[in-house]
């Protein structure tokens, strides 16, 4: 408190307030986000800086690293891309639409919140798996879903789809009706209304919805590690090779990939913050 | 052919009355029916195959040889054990992130001072950092060629393989949880009636208690179910600091893993189902809270 309110006086870094409570809860609020977060964060950059550059740059550009990063990209893009499309039209059918059954499927969309990831990726490699309730009948084609990047992409499908049908959803709401009945009466089509008047003003959403996805999606480890087969070069993503480092003691290695990831891991952070700076500025929308 | 001339034009234009009396009114601002129901139907086959498939799969797989034969499994010993490290994980780890939650709230929703947006922003990185990385950071912080590793050590804490460490990683990844529900809630609800309290003489702690809290409990609720959720359902970090010590160490996701790579298959869907019971009573509770207490936005992202 005593610290507060001095340096209130000297540098007016807070508003004056009558409510009690603000070096204590600042505090702890520090003290705690610092003990958990912070240091254990700053721990990681440390390690890797401590390396020296040249030992860094050997690590990060091991083949097999790179090879792992690649799968873990080009699939939570596919994903992300994925789930823009359907979670937009879910999105759609939750908002605008009343039929029997919307609040339960509107519950469920959380489902791959609720659901411990390891459950997940069981469940989706026994239904993909060559003799599984859907991979039997690819089976015959010739196609391999469980075990290749394929079911690596249908399971970060599963759980990234929260994240775009939730943050398009609210904006949905909030559309204001009129300006589709002025679309309409200066004659638009419905389709164009929906593709030229609707969709752009629910931009910023929907990149944040997929930029979400795709943060969540590069990070995932849980239901990727049961369906991808693992094989490295093909269907190995680089949480593992982090996992597979850390239990062969090799820490330099897993504290390298480690530090990749959080800076792609900031990088998509970063780009949301922006695009919802953009939204305010543009849109008026934004959180 | 001047008579039918002259009979062309309204013939027309009763023919095009016609048109427009059969025609049913459609709203200019929604979708003809059949699009309506073509869009209904392919987000439910989407949904369906995505979503529900999955949950039907956990407990088909996990009744596979009967109800007893998963009963069995679940009755197990290291299951048992698993189911009540995972209540213990979260029975340590939820309360925690309670208490920041409220602190964190209260300083960043009461007060204006400068660095805000960042300190948000700090306290939703745990989201953004993937869980496994989560489990790195305490290895490296209390692993072999640490600093406070071999200290904690000397005075006989095992924290990495051991229960502290899987609370620590548990913490780290449900961290923003309660946080980030109550920030904008309070937020929203202003400081009048705190203020409004202190006039009238009582004090700091009588404010919170009979004032906030009342004001907070459907958002602190909701905050703690999720919170509660992802602790007892989490794997990637916990998996990274546990060690996998039967009977010790193993929390119920890892129990799942360990049995499904033993091919002991019953077994592992059996308590996955356990988890995915768990998951459904939270969908239930937070579908019901968000009757009670109807919020200004829906769920926020970043989960």
């Amino acid at each position: 408190m005593a610290l507060a309110n001095a340096s209130s006086e000297r540098w007016k870094w807070r508003q004056p307030s009558v409510i009690p409570g603000f070096g204590l809860t600042l505090g702890f609020t520090l003290f705690y986000l610092s003990a958990i977060v912070l240091i254990p964060l700053a721990g990681l950059g440390i390690r890797s800086a401590s390396m020296g550059w040249g030992a860094f740059w050997s690590l990060v550009t091991d083949e097999r690293l790179i090879a792992a990063l690649r799968v873990s990209f080009s699939t939570s893009l596919f994903a992300a891309l994925v789930n823009v499309v359907f979670g937009v039209l879910v999105a759609w059918v939750l908002v605008r639409y009343r039929f029997p059954g919307r609040r339960i499927i509107d519950a469920a969309v959380d489902l791959p919140f609720a659901l411990p990831t390891a459950v997940a990726g069981i469940a989706l490699t026994a239904i993909y798996a060559p003799r599984g309730i859907i991979g039997q009948y690819f089976q015959p084609l010739g196609i391999k879903i469980a075990y290749t990047p394929i079911g690596i992409v249908i399971a970060l499908i599963f759980v990234s789809l929260p994240f775009v049908v939730r943050t398009v959803q609210p904006v949905m709401e909030e559309i204001n009706r009129e300006v589709e009945e002025a679309a309409a009466t200066l004659g638009a089509s419905r389709f164009q209304t929906v593709f030229r008047v609707i969709l752009p003003g629910l931009a910023p959403a929907i990149l944040t919805g997929f930029a979400l996805a795709f943060g969540r999606s590069f990070g995932e480890y849980g239901s990727v590690i049961f369906i991808a087969g693992n094989l490295p070069y093909k269907s190995e993503i680089a949480p593992l090779l982090i996992f597979m480092r850390l239990e062969e003691f090799n820490y330099p290695a897993a504290t390298a990939i480690g530090a990749i990831m959080l800076v792609i891991a900031f990088s998509v952070l970063l780009s949301i913050n922006l695009i919802q700076a953009w939204s305010r500025r543009r849109f008026g929308y934004g959180s | 052919m001047a008579v039918d001339a002259a009979m062309k034009p309204s013939a027309l234009a009763l023919s095009a009355a016609k048109e427009e009396r059969v025609r049913p009114f459609r709203d200019p601002t929604s979708e003809s029916l059949p699009v309506k129901i073509l869009l209904i139907a392919l987000a439910a086959a989407f949904l369906a195959l995505v979503l529900f498939l999955p949950l039907y799969a956990v407990f088909s797989e996990a009744l596979r040889k009967g109800l007893d034969a998963a009963l069995l499994a679940i009755a197990d010993h290291d299951a048992l054990s698993a189911v009540s490290l995972t209540l213990l994980v979260a029975v340590i780890a939820v309360p925690f992130n309670l208490v920041f939650g409220v602190a964190a709230a209260w300083a960043i929703a009461k007060f204006e001072f400068k660095g805000k947006a960042f300190l948000t922003t700090l306290i939703d990185l745990p989201f953004s950092v993937s869980p496994v990385i989560a489990g790195l950071v305490y290895i490296l912080l209390f692993g072999a060629g640490s600093f406070l590793g071999p200290v904690l050590e000397s005075w006989g804490a095992q924290v990495l393989f051991a229960v502290p460490g899987v609370v620590l990683a548990t913490i780290f990844v449900t961290f923003p949880f309660v946080a980030r529900e109550l920030i904008p809630l309070m937020q929203h609800q202003g400081t009048g009636d705190e203020e409004a309290a202190l006039s009238l003489g009582a004090s700091g702690w009588q404010t919170f208690w009979y004032v906030t809290l009342p004001n907070i409990k459907w958002g602190l609720l909701y905050g703690v179910l999720l919170c509660n959720a992802r602790a007892m359902g989490e794997f990637g970090a916990v998996s990274v600091v546990s060690g996998r010590l039967r009977g010790e160490t193993v929390t119920m996701p890892l129990q799942v893993e360990i049995l499904y790579n033993e091919y002991n298959y019953v077994a592992a869907f059996a308590v996955a189902a356990l988890l995915a019971l768990l998951a459904l009573v939270t969908l239930v509770l937070k579908a019901l809270l968000e009757r009670v207490y109807s919020r200004d936005h829906a769920l926020t992202p970043g989960h």
